[in-house]
């Protein structure tokens, strides 16, 4: 694999590290990439910080063992495309009173174009109930559940310029549940697949609205990319055809090319500095031979997500930010919410060949909205889908009852390996200001920095909207024809690949981390955009809003930069 | 000969529907990531094992040849699934390596403990077999194998098992980077019904 960082590109912009540019951007996933493609387009000089390598769609290979995480035991993928376990080793806990173990708590995508390289490229815009749920349904004990400072038309535009300049699938006004556009998705939606079918089949015998998903994939060329070729390494994945619409494939080309933004891959942030007054003056990374460096800068945008950002504002205390950089309202690394899931499985008599294509081809939201009829709080969505490969598949995806090992573990993996599809929902998690990323203060990584301590216990509500949607998912099932059905158990989540929350957005600095246009309330020249900034979980399908409000920050952060109002050090 | 194969099937396999001028700019990137994992394949074709002696390796493979059988269709054995596990005892799972030195010391007894007359595991009939495996199916160094065993039937050939794809072939997974819809019966079915 190409680790240089020029991914061949010779004529790539170099910075110095001691004259300071206009912008660092710490973290180079689905949020990092657009703000620095953003402000080096509107002129600025931007350095992208990424901690993993530049790939290049030749790294990507079909390789279940090489790619995929699996993040379920026995935990035998290598980490390739994500954060690696082995040397940066994450705790957990259920409440403050324990003491945290190691454990494989978060992963995140740790390359340029972060976890939308590997993402499924579910693609749903949050519904305008998501930015006013407090207001509609009212303040929940123990939880921090409040309205966003924005609503859903303050980033309508920037969803649908997302949208376009990424390359995402679908049909436009195909759910009755969508919130208002102002253009249709660009592309058509992708073939459906058996499990489409089925889950259309199931969902409309129950007199549901399915729908085709929406994807950030492209079903037709585009912007001089290649359509999907439906080769089914996806999810895990990174796309050798660049068809996936990851800021890799999408936007880091476009950033390049302005001469005026430079990728800096294999460089590990561990601390912002700030001068006396209180201004950022760049950050101190680790660069891919271990050797410390500070790149300066007139402002930095933070884009690490939801784990590493706030783990990175509490590494950078000083004398001026005892509490960390940015948390005088001590509510860094709080209130995170990750995705928990209970999803079920069925077989079916015919085969579905499910290892091809993309994830997901349909989607039902008929369950978006909170009932107060159902008596808890909670909503979400399901798709059909299959998430595995074979090695995952028979490790850990085979209907109960199979044997482990034998004659009868062969015949029934040979059986339902293409008979086999799950009904995923996708709910909400409760913001709970007890659940939270901090510093271990026993755990190191490979480069001597606290490892990342995770405490989380979900809300009762969280665990009764799954109970929920677990029956709405063996409902469906049943109804599409499943000869075989079963759920997994619905236990407390002890890991996430979602990481929200941990540094909310806010009108009030006491209550919140960053102001609603991603400016920390604290230090005038910094900014924080990723997964961090959300105030509450949607339906746990958060990159599509994670990069609307990345568009919007970038369009904002320049115009402040512009004017001359952001005060800097230099 | 058996690069230029696959190589030739890859090109041909996936010169359907594509048109874009994209495709034909990237074809020799994708083609060199391909060549290099054939090259790994190639070089990869040894009779030695690099951790386990002839004996062990015979031991170890009987245990993967229980926990996925050759019936009508090949199974571990023919996999070559302890290569697999040979050649990852030395690679990236090396902390795993004392785990079947144990293992490999603990089988004979609890052979011999149920078949006294016994010598060792791999001379066993395979009803036999399957009662001393069902005896330690809990323990770790079971697991181990079994879990080894599965990764050998159906990871990539490139790390020695999986060999001539029979893993793949045994549950009609076919890797290739170019599907075409319809995908599966249902949405055959369904495109029938919508024309």
């Amino acid at each position: 694999m190409n680790q240089s960082g020029t991914n061949g590109r010779e004529l790539a912009v170099r910075f110095d590290t001691k004259t300071p540019v206009d912008f660092v951007v710490v973290g180079a996933g689905g949020a990092g990439a657009i703000v620095a493609k953003e402000l080096s387009t509107a002129g600025f000089e931007v350095v992208l910080l990424e901690q993993g390598p530049y790939l290049h769609e030749t790294s990507f290979q079909h390789d279940e063992l090489k790619f995929k995480d699996l993040y379920d035991p026995p935990f035998i993928g290598q980490d390739t495309l994500t954060n690696i376990h082995s040397l940066q080793p994450n705790t957990f806990r259920k409440s403050e009173t324990e003491k945290a173990a190691l454990a494989p708590a978060i992963t995140y995508g740790r390359c340029v174009g972060g976890g939308t390289v590997h993402f499924t490229a579910n693609y749903w815009r949050f519904h305008e109930i998501d930015f006013i749920e407090c207001s509609r349904w009212g303040s929940i004990a123990g939880t921090g559940f409040a309205d966003w400072p924005i609503t859903y038309s303050d980033l309508e535009p920037y969803y649908t310029k997302a949208e376009w300049e990424l390359g995402v699938s679908g049909l436009a006004g195909a759910s009755p549940f969508d919130p208002p556009r102002s253009k249709p998705y660009p592309l058509p939606p992708l073939p459906i697949k058996s499990s489409g079918v089925l889950f259309e089949r199931g969902a409309r015998k129950l007199g549901l609205h399915p729908f085709p998903a929406p994807m950030a994939i492209l079903s037709q060329s585009y912007n001089g990319r290649s359509n999907c070729q439906h080769c089914g390494f996806c999810e895990w994945f990174g796309c050798e055809w660049g068809a996936k619409s990851s800021t890799l494939a999408a936007v880091i080309p476009l950033a390049e090319k302005t001469g005026r933004c430079e990728i800096r891959a294999n460089s590990y942030v561990t601390k912002i500095a700030t001068d006396k007054r209180g201004r950022v003056t760049g950050v101190s990374y680790f660069d891919l031979h271990k050797r410390g460096q500070f790149q300066r800068a007139k402002a930095v945008v933070l884009c690490a997500n939801g784990a590493e950002t706030p783990r990175l504002l509490l590494l950078s205390e000083s004398n001026l930010f005892p509490q960390g950089l940015a948390n005088a309202s001590g509510l860094v690394g709080k209130y995170l919410m990750i995705d928990q899931s209970a999803p079920a499985q069925g077989t079916f008599a015919h085969p579905l060949n499910e290892y091809k294509s993309v994830q997901v081809t349909r989607v039902a939201h008929d369950f978006y909205d909170s009932d107060p009829k159902r008596g808890f709080f909670g909503g979400g969505g399901l798709d059909g889908r299959f998430d595995w490969y074979p090695m995952g598949y028979a490790l850990n995806g085979m209907p109960p009852g199979a044997s482990r090992w034998g004659a009868g573990f062969k015949a029934s993996l040979r059986e339902n390996f293409n008979r086999t599809m799950m009904v995923l929902a996708h709910t909400t998690t409760l913001p709970v200001a007890s659940n939270t990323v901090s510093l271990d203060p026993d755990v190191k990584d490979a480069w001597g920095q606290p490892a990342i301590r995770v405490t989380f216990k979900g809300h009762p509500d969280d665990i009764k909207n799954l109970a929920f949607f677990r029956d709405r998912e063996l409902e469906l099932l049943d109804a599409a024809g499943a000869r075989q059905k079963w759920a997994f158990p619905i236990s407390d989540a002890t890991a996430g690949v979602h990481l929200l929350g941990t540094c909310r957005m806010g009108n009030d600095p006491k209550e919140s981390v960053v102001d609603k246009f991603h400016r920390a309330h604290d230090v005038p020249n910094l900014f924080i955009v990723d997964g961090s900034s959300f105030v509450t979980s949607g339906r746990n399908q958060p990159t599509c809003t994670i990069q609307a409000l990345a568009y919007r920050a970038a369009d904002n952060i320049g115009s402040m930069a512009k004017s001359g109002s952001i005060e800097t050090s230099f | 000969m058996e690069n230029n194969r696959t190589r030739r099937k890859f090109l041909t396999g996936s010169a359907f529907g594509l048109g874009s001028a994209w495709i034909a700019l990237h074809w020799p990137a994708i083609l060199a990531a391909q060549q290099h994992a054939h090259d790994v394949l190639s070089s990869g074709q040894r009779a030695q094992f690099q951790f386990f002696s002839a004996e062990q390796a015979a031991e170890i493979e009987a245990v993967t040849a229980q926990i996925i059988p050759t019936d009508s269709t090949p199974g571990a054995r023919e996999a070559h699934a302890v290569y697999f596990i040979d050649r990852a005892l030395i690679t990236f799972d090396r902390d795993k390596q004392s785990l079947y030195e144990q293992g490999l010391r603990d089988l004979p007894s609890k052979t011999i403990e149920l078949f006294p007359s016994a010598h060792k595991f791999s001379e066993l009939r395979a009803e036999e077999q399957i009662r001393v495996l069902t005896a330690i199916e809990q323990s770790e160094f079971f697991e181990q194998v079994r879990v080894h065993t599965v990764m050998g039937f159906l990871s990539n050939p490139e790390y020695g098992g999986n060999h001539d794809q029979v893993g793949w072939k045994a549950i009609d997974f076919e890797q290739s980077h170019v599907q075409t819809p319809p995908f599966g019966y249902y949405d055959a079915e369904y495109a029938k019904s919508k024309s």
